[in-house]
């Protein structure tokens, strides 16, 4: 099957790639450019493991294919933290302990900044409800809510300042 | 299925011949790429209808909506005038999976994967909404219900796809609703659903209505004793008991790990109830 020649920015820069027509993106991400951040962890959209944003939007990009992502701007875990510096976030897990294994938490880390950049505020139950397509096996989900609401304190707080 | 073709026309008459030539229809591939890749059907080129010109956006036309038929849900939602004038439409299509869904799956998809237990198919024939269904023979306008006739299956021709959704306009005093039940709070597929939209005159009397109940039966039903229980009467509690008992008869569900026979049956009864009741104090507060 002849391969198709894909155009897209990904975390702001852009890229070119050869990618196979029936191709995931996420496939695409981790195969062909090396973003091996976002995972795989079930191939059908449940669970939430291969988030990323494409046009600021948030998609599984299990479900979407590599020919789809031509002439879009991607963002993915990689690009979250700047100049070196963890995003809040990415802190705040850490703080938290929002993660053991880990395999969930760029999914979810994806997801949640979606959430804080359209609703600075969130409630817990809003949070929740936005979180409920990333499943984590490990934390039961505590931690990754304070987490994240702690983060968006902290964003607020930056902001006001 | 990395192997798969996969072509997006940016024109309705391309679209049309690729899809004739044995291409599949993909919107947001929500579903369409879980069975692929499950093996549940057999590979075929797929072909991308998000580009094709009128399949995406929403706007009103004589009053009514028009719905591209590949937009994904969340838009749906974000959409003010939209939720003011459907709101249980869009209920429906909101329910669809998690955020990350939402942005890719659509009303058509939904509509044409065929399963009885699609959210947004109730509410959408309870409006009495239409598909503008493109196809080698040119357009035609085909009542939402006329769409699925089995599980699994619709009565699309070769070539032919889904374009538009269309809504009516709204009279004074209408509204709707959707409810489903599911074993958790979010992320399953509904052990039964209803959707309701309902017309009142000006005394606060029911004019007309339209229940249809959704994962009871192989496609969506409409309640058809909807009517004798409800048109010409106030909201009380014996015309909800008449919608319930009409709602009960019309169910023909299956058994799963999901519900029994009996429970699917009862419990339909009460979301009909419930979606009635919801749609009804909307329609009054639009008086
Ligand atoms: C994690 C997850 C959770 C889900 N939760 C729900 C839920 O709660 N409720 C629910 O109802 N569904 C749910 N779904 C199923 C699915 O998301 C919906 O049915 C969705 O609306 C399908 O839309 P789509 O655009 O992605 O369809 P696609 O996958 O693109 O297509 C689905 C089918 O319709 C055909 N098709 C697509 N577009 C057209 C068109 N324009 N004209 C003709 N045929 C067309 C395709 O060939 C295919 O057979 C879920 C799916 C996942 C992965
Ligand atoms: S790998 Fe995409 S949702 Fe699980
Ligand atoms: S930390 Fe292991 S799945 Fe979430």
């Amino acid at each position: 099957m002849s391969k198709v020649h894909i155009r897209a920015r990904v975390n702001g820069d852009p890229v070119e790639f050869l990618a196979e027509q029936g191709m995931t993106l996420l496939d695409a991400l981790r195969d062909e450019l090396g973003l091996t951040g976002a995972k795989e962890g079930c191939g059908s959209g449940d669970c939430g493991a291969c988030s990323i944003m494409v046009d600021e939007r948030l998609v599984c990009s299990c479900l979407m294919l590599a020919p789809e992502a031509e002439g879009r701007r991607i963002e993915t875990i990689e690009g979250m933290a700047r100049d070196g510096g963890l995003h809040p976030l990415q802190r705040k897990f850490l703080e938290h302990a929002a993660l053991q294994c880990g395999f969930c938490t760029p999914g979810l880390l994806v997801a949640a900044k979606a959430l804080l950049d359209q609703n600075p505020d969130p409630t817990e139950t809003e949070t929740r409800f936005w979180l409920a397509g990333n499943l984590c096996r490990c934390t039961g989900y505590d931690k990754v809510i304070r987490a994240v609401m702690d983060a968006a304190a902290e964003l607020r707080q930056a902001h006001s300042a | 299925m990395s192997q798969l073709q996969y072509y997006a026309p940016g024109s309705v008459e391309d679209a049309v011949k690729a899809l004739g030539a044995g291409g599949r229809a993909m919107s947001g591939g929500t579903d369409l790429l879980v069975q692929l890749r499950a093996g549940r059907l057999p590979p075929g080129p797929i072909v991308d209808l998000k580009n094709v010109a009128g399949t995406q956006g929403i706007r009103q036309e004589n009053g009514g909506w028009i719905i591209g038929a590949a937009t994904p849900a969340a838009l749906l939602g974000e959409h003010a005038g939209l939720v003011a004038a459907w709101p249980g439409v869009v209920e429906g299509a909101g329910l669809i999976g998690s955020t990350q869904i939402q942005n890719r799956a659509s009303l058509a998809g939904n509509l044409c994967n065929a399963s009885p237990a699609a959210d947004s198919v109730p509410a959408l024939i309870a409006a009495r909404a239409t598909c503008i269904v493109a196809g080698p023979g040119g357009r035609r306008e085909v009542p939402v219900q006329a769409i699925v006739t089995g599980v699994g299956k619709t009565s699309l021709g070769p070539g032919e796809f889904v374009l538009e959704i269309r809504l009516p306009p709204r009279p004074p005093r209408a509204a709707d609703a959707y409810l489903r039940a599911i074993p958790r709070t979010e992320m399953d597929i509904a052990v039964a659903g209803a959707g309701a939209d309902i017309v009142l005159d000006e005394a606060g009397v029911c004019q007309d209505v339209r229940v249809v109940l959704g994962a009871v039966a192989p496609t969506a039903v409409i309640v058809a004793g909807a009517s004798a229980a409800l048109v010409g009467f106030r909201l009380d509690e014996a015309a909800l008991e008449r919608l319930d008992s009409a709602a009960q008869v019309v169910c023909r569900p299956i058994s799963d790990k999901r519900g029994t026979v009996e429970y699917r049956t009862r419990i339909a009864g009460v979301l009909a109830r419930r979606a009635v009741a919801i749609a009804w104090e909307r329609a009054e507060k639009r008086a």
